[in-house]
């Protein structure tokens, strides 16, 4: 549903567990690299990485988009978000 | 008495809690489709164990914007009992209606077993009737039931009594052996500072039959009804004073 006039943007969220919260997972996946041979590995976090197509382009949809990420994307108790917008056409 | 069991989509023991709730005296269950918007017929609201909209995102993260939500919410801040279990409890903290947050077992496996958890206070609206010490012993079953909560908010609870169970083991001992998900300090039930909102991981709805194992279940759904019988004593003496 592109529109060929109009501007949209591409928005990139990270959601990453806070460092005080334990990441069973993140350790797992440490764990695993180095007894595949990579004893170098220190540390793993794993988070959710989010691709968001917008239609229109400005500060009061970028300010809802921060809304949700706070409300929805991610949980503020155990997680902290980051929120790239990518201003290449699409 | 009329108790609501809130079915979302992907709930899966919103059965078991009818069946519990309906099978003790003088209670009565129903079913609310997440799509209604009133509660306003019920004495208490359940909010059953399940995967509500799948889990996508996180556990309860698109089951706290369902519109009954708002109801709860309102209810709850009204003063009106609210039970989560398992699913339920992790919506009710998306919600903001519980402090703290459910995040993955510490061992990464879904947890399935009969587990043994220590009362840790005497005055909970949903432990009368079970003095601190209590064990009660309910099935868990839940693959993000590890509690989480930073420090401050953690003093908190412990400050205000809002815990009011702890895993334990069949001595009523806290260890960590005793603890099927890794949950902060044992922690296995909460309340909010009102003392009206619980959730729990384990299961009550599946522990209110003694063919089940345990009917220590059911003691949580019968001391709701005591708490909401009380209350109901308080305010129409309250009313007569009035009026007086």
């Amino acid at each position: 549903m592109s529109r060929k006039y109009g501007e949209a943007m591409k928005v990139k969220v990270v959601v990453m567990p806070k460092a005080a919260v334990l990441d069973p997972q993140g350790n797992a996946v440490r764990d695993a690299m180095q007894h595949l041979g990579m004893p170098e590995v220190r540390s793993v976090r794993i988070g959710k990485y989010m691709e968001i197509d917008v239609e229109g382009k400005n500060g009061e949809l970028e300010s809802r988009l921060h809304g949700l990420c706070r409300d929805l994307l991610s949980n503020p108790v155990i997680e902290d978000y980051e929120l790239t917008k990518n201003e290449e056409p699409p | 008495m009329k108790f609501a069991v809130i079915q979302f989509p992907g709930s899966n023991c919103d059965q078991d809690c009818i069946a519990a709730i309906n099978g003790l005296e003088g209670l009565h269950a129903e079913y609310v489709w997440h799509k209604e918007t009133s509660l306003d017929d019920f004495d208490a609201i359940v909010l059953p164990g399940g995967f509500a909209y799948g889990d996508y995102l996180r556990c309860g993260a698109i089951a706290r914007f369902s519109p009954i939500m708002r109801a709860v919410i309102g209810d709850a801040r009204a003063g009106k009992l609210v039970l989560g279990t398992c699913n339920g409890f992790q919506v009710l903290c998306e919600a903001g209606l519980l402090p703290g947050a459910l995040v993955r077992n510490r061992s990464l496996r879904f947890v399935c077993d009969m587990v043994t958890m220590r009362v840790e206070v005497d005055d909970s609206p949903f432990t009368h009737g079970c003095p601190k010490g209590t064990l009660l012993r309910m099935p868990v079953a839940h693959g993000e039931g590890c509690f989480f909560a930073d420090a401050a908010t953690l003093r908190g609870l412990n400050a205000n009594r809002q815990v009011i169970l702890r895993y334990a083991d069949s001595r009523g001992r806290i260890l960590p052996e005793a603890n099927p998900n890794g949950s902060i300090e044992n922690i296995a039930g909460i309340c909010n500072r009102e003392r009206n909102v619980f959730g729990l991981m384990p299961h009550p709805d599946r522990a209110s039959d003694a063919r089940l194992g345990s009917v220590d279940g059911a003691r949580i759904f019968q001391s709701m009804v005591q708490t909401i019988n009380v209350n109901r004593v308080t305010a129409a003496s309250d009313r007569i004073k009035q009026v007086a």
